[in-house]
């Protein structure tokens, strides 16, 4: 193992030396484990159960303001004038902020300019609930009275909000400075397409001439919140000398710090963050909203402020995904092999650029071992909110109309659907359609678990059908910085700086106590803030668990080395004679036959006279993140009068190279699914001819009830991750891409109604159905 | 200004002044420190504020402050007893019945409710009683089965 | 030399191709060589770009090698949710 091969420093001749961090290969070492695997309680629950912990909007300061942004009513429009004079007039009121308090630091950084300018519109409102002031108050009555005395003088500019109507020669221009990117010449002519993209390799066309059967259909997706239950929150504070303090409900707060700090033109290591314990974010936590509006409210009036964002401008102004239109082609030999595979998938991004249809494209057909595939993605601008990473970003909608053809396909060909899913499926050296050759995947396993499923032998009531589909996202992992430190009495604390969105924090415990190889309960799992550790990126990409536990078997493994040091330093031997098994310093070879094992406890205890505290640290890109893929299963039972469909079984299978802490595992398979479920049969943003968002809340926007789905079974595969110590996988993201299309399938099994429109609500299926009678 | 209000809660006499027009939920989060219960929406669609007001859950956003007057109300702070957590609780933290968190107060709190009227629920009673909570993280899977081992525990 | 594969949103850049050779021993010097060779290439590795060695994908290592004859894939860096 890595850890043993290193050499050891001649202590004696440099007291003051430090323990160099060791290089770790980031290779399977593991297959056998004691902790890893088991389901303990997680060491954050009993706060979360006793209404103690804190999460955003649950912290406040001394002296603290309410902020309040006010928002454009108006989906597109030049702002000529802002009036603030009465509003800084009114008592109580500390300060009053518009973009000109927010200057532009960003130095030709066009995302973060873009993010800018989403945080305060610069000129121009783009969509309905675009930030264009802000104020502080005494009280939040006050806040509200002063937004109220702010006058603002719109000329409202034509908009579109529509994904396939913003395409046409004649829409209004979202961004008149905006020429598709990725096409050749280029274009003269502004337009709504910001990029053009593609992926694939053969040649498809030869690739249709060989089939013989070809299957052709054009889908849409509505656009969907990620509806996480807490609202965005935060409380800033900005001395006069240029520091600052931020508590914030964030995926990832080293990256605040330096978004906020970029927008700001502070400098990073003086403004520190700290992230509250998360009510949910699945992406739309992963970049800064109205956290820099905060920031210049304290500065401007020298208190803090807590901001905090209510559902409406959660919907309105926050993180939606892409809503998309999508024509997909296959082509099919009558023996089941898909000959050629050809998308063009068209995803809004909001006012900004973005790489949603990208990311459509590039996971499409991920699922398959193609000869000849291609993907065509355009990026789109709507007037919209900037559309955020939702949960493997774009995945469901492309997946969607991918996995609804194929369905057809194998139909039409005559073949059972998960068979010709099998003949076709991705394995160990094949090409991508987005381009690398795929090392060992689990897409197969996925299948042949659901055809040996119980679930798909099971009876189906009347009006009831099954579907299947199956759903692919990347994973990746990225920057990581991880501390152990091991205090007097042998405990254990493992300080990590991904945020812990869903119980990582019992998973990374897992890990380091397996690898020091001492009990769970001895090791604390805690979250630091900006000031305690390097920077990390954000826990997205199904990354948290992922990264930090690689970061953190690795400092374990520094930490090792420094306590086989001290044991030999306590037994006067050398440290090659030290061996660390079963959380025990022992000592090689039948000389030292009388030396009992130290026990970690032990070390510590001596570690005042034997050199001073024992850590282990680790700075880490985790590369190497293997792929995901999963199978599901699911029935519906549609009412033929109303339309109305209702989940009465599904199933998830998915490969978690190997799942840390199966209960949690389970828990991110079971949410991704109920999310999907909600995309599939009844979210959807609402615009009016006029631009604006008509469903803000959560009655119009309705996400699943407890009433609404059954249990959710799942299926755990262990198939490791060749680029991890122990083989584990993200698992966070891919169970949210099959439902659209299995649920789909499962309708037309049902009815042989082909749904192409998501959500599939009841006024959708109540039209489908009448026209099928029709015929 | 404001109304003195005199109410007990988690069975503590509190007196408070607010203001007319304040919610409940502002009331016990912004004035008593009580802030477990959780604004997710203000308007009563997400029931992550839910309390018990004279033992009947209701969303802490919708209930003025002064309403509290004379009333016994309960909050996710007073669940445990001492050291001895509800099973409720017990059962939530042993089936992960929770990810983020952020709604399982209102969801402790409905249970409870549910189970204090009915002591056996169907699965069915259990998602109909529980379906003005909303958890996006869970798929409600893992809560409705800590509902239900509670349920059971409770029974004896 | 090594041979290295373009999606689609990069191939104006490279006259339209699709594979572009670049004398690289590392990431850092691949990009280097392709803002220098395709300045239209440029933006894209500023907003950022993964590459893919034999099939495992490096998002940020640039001191990564590019091991002789293995296959190289460009593509977007890739956002999570």
């Amino acid at each position: 193992m890595a850890s043993e091969s290193t050499t050891a420093h001649p202590f004696e001749d440099a007291p003051n030396h430090v323990t160099p961090t060791v290089v770790h290969d980031p290779i399977l070492t593991k297959t056998d484990f004691k902790s890893v695997g088991t389901r303990p309680l997680r060491p954050d629950g009993l706060d979360k159960v006793t209404g103690r912990a804190r999460y955003g909007a649950d912290f406040n300061l001394p002296g603290q303001l309410v902020g309040l942004v006010l928002r454009s009513p108006h989906a597109h429009a030049k702002i000529k004038k802002i009036d603030t004079s009465k509003a800084e007039k009114l008592a109580g009121v500390k300060a009053v902020i518009t973009a000109a308090d927010l200057p532009d630091h960003t130095a030709g950084d066009q995302s973060m300019y873009d993010i800018l300018e989403n945080c305060m519109a610069r000129g121009i409102a783009k969509y309905d609930g675009h930030a264009v002031a802000a104020v502080a108050a005494v009280d939040a009555p006050t806040a509200r009275a002063a937004l109220k005395l702010i006058k603002v003088d719109y000329e409202i500019l034509p908009h579109v909000t529509d994904v396939d109507e913003a395409v046409k020669p004649n829409a209004p221009l979202v961004n008149p400075k905006m020429f598709t990117e990725g096409v050749e010449p280029k274009p003269k002519k502004a337009s709504n397409i910001a990029k053009r993209t593609e992926f694939g390799h053969g040649d498809v066309d030869a690739g249709f001439k060989d089939a013989d059967v070809i299957v052709e259909r054009s889908f849409r997706t509505e656009q969907t919140h990620q509806g996480y239950i807490e609202p965005h929150a935060c409380v800033a504070s900005v001395s006069p000398d240029g520091t600052g303090e931020l508590w914030v409900c964030t995926q990832g707060h080293f990256v605040y710090r330096n978004h906020c700090a970029m927008l700001l033109g502070m400098e990073v290591s003086k403004l520190r963050v700290t992230s509250s314990e998360i009510g949910g974010g699945f992406g739309g936590k992963t970049h800064v909203w109205a956290e820099p509006v905060a920031l210049a409210l304290s500065r401007k009036a020298n208190r803090p402020v807590k901001l905090t964002m209510s559902r409406d401008e959660v919907f309105r102004a926050s993180g939606p995904t892409s809503a998309t239109s999508i024509d997909v082609r296959i082509g099919a030999k009558k023996d089941g092999t898909i000959v050629a595979a050809d998308a063009t998938l068209r995803f809004s991004g909001g006012p900004y650029y973005g790489m949603w249809a990208e990311l459509g494209a590039m996971t499409a057909f991920a699922c398959y071992d193609l000869k000849n595939v291609r993907t065509v993605g355009y990026e789109v601008l709507v007037n919209r909110p900037k559309t955020a990473a939702y949960r493997a970003p774009s995945a469901p909608m492309a997946a969607f109309a991918v996995e609804s053809v194929v369905d057809e396909l194998a139909h039409k060909i005559g073949m059972n659907e998960v068979d010709f899913r099998i003949k076709n499926a991705a394995k160990q050296g094949t090409r991508a359609s987005y381009g690398p050759v795929y090392g060992p995947i689990g897409i197969g396993a996925t299948l042949e678990a659901a055809k040996k499923h119980p679930h798909m032998k099971a009876p189906l009531g009347k009006n009831q059908g099954r579907g299947m589909a199956c759903g692919f996202w990347f994973n990746f992992g990225g920057q990581t910085c991880t501390d152990i430190n091991v205090g007097p009495d042998g405990s254990v604390t493992l300080t990590v700086g991904t945020v812990d969105v869903g119980g990582s924090r019992a998973s990374l415990a897992l890990c380091v106590a397996e690898e020091l190889g001492v009990p769970y309960e001895q090791v604390k799992c805690i979250v630091a803030d900006t000031g305690t550790l390097g920077h990390n990126d954000m826990t997205d990409g199904s990354r948290g668990t992922f990264s930090s536990s690689m970061a953190g078997i690795f400092a374990a493994r520094n930490a090792i080395t420094v306590l086989r040091e001290r044991a030999a330093k306590m037994w006067e031997i050398s440290v090659e004679d030290v061996k660390w098994e079963d959380g025990h310093a022992k000592a090689v070879g039948s000389k030292y036959g009388n030396l009992a094992p130290l026990s970690l406890k032990e070390i510590a205890a001596a570690a005042g006279n034997t050199g001073g505290p024992v850590a282990g640290h680790s700075e880490i890109v985790a590369d190497g993140a293997g792929v995901s893929f999963a199978t599901h299963i699911a029935d519906v039972e549609v009412d033929p009068e109303t339309g109305r469909s209702k989940i009465v079984r599904y199933t998830v299978i998915q490969d978690a190279g190997k799942a840390v802490h199966p209960t949690y595992v389970e828990g991110q398979y079971q949410g991704g699914a109920a999310q999907g479920i909600g995309w599939a049969l009844n979210e959807e943003y609402i615009y009016g001819k006029n631009g604006r968002l008509q469903n803000p809340g959560f009655l119009d926007y309705r996400i699943p009830v407890c009433s609404d789905l059954p249990m959710i079974d799942t299926q755990i595969l262990e198939i490791p991750n060749p680029n991890h110590p122990y083989g584990v996988r993200g698992v966070g993201e891919t169970s949210i891409v099959p439902p659209l299309a299995a649920i789909a399938n499962a309708m037309s099994n049902a009815f042989g109604v082909r749904m192409t429109h998501v959500p599939m609500s009841p006024p959708r299926v109540l039209k489908a159905l009448e026209a099928a009678q029709k015929g | 200004m404001g109304v003195l209000v005199t109410t007990t809660i988690n069975g503590d006499t509190v007196e408070f002044a607010c203001d007319p027009h304040e919610s409940l939920l502002d009331v016990l989060r912004n004035r008593l420190g009580l802030s477990g219960a959780k604004e997710g929406c203000g308007t009563g669609d997400c029931g992550s504020c839910s309390v018990q007001v004279d033992g009947r859950v209701v969303c802490s956003c919708l209930v003025l402050g002064v309403e509290a007057e004379g009333r016994e109300i309960e909050t996710v702070e007073g669940l445990s007893t001492g050291t001895e957590l509800h099973p409720l609780q017990t059962k939530f933290l042993e089936h992960a019945a929770l990810q983020c968190g952020v709604c399982t107060p209102g969801f402790l709190m409905a249970a409870k409710a549910l189970l204090e009227k009915n002591p056996d629920p169907t699965e069915e009673e259990i998602r109909f009683g529980l379906a003005g909570n909303l958890c996006r993280c869970t798929g409600y899977d893992k809560i409705v089965r800590a509902v239900q081992d509670a349920a059971k525990v409770m029974r004896g | 030399m090594a041979d290295i594969h373009l999606w689609g949103a990069l191939r104006p850049a490279a006259g339209g191709a699709s594979v572009v050779s670049v004398n690289a021993k590392t990431i850092r010097e691949l990009f280097r060589k392709l803002a220098e060779d395709y300045p239209g290439m440029e933006p894209h590795i500023a907003r950022g770009v993964a590459v893919s060695i034999d099939g495992k994908i490096y998002r940020d290592d640039w001191q990564r090698e590019l091991p002789e004859g293995a296959e190289i894939y460009l593509l977007p860096r890739i956002q999570g949710g």
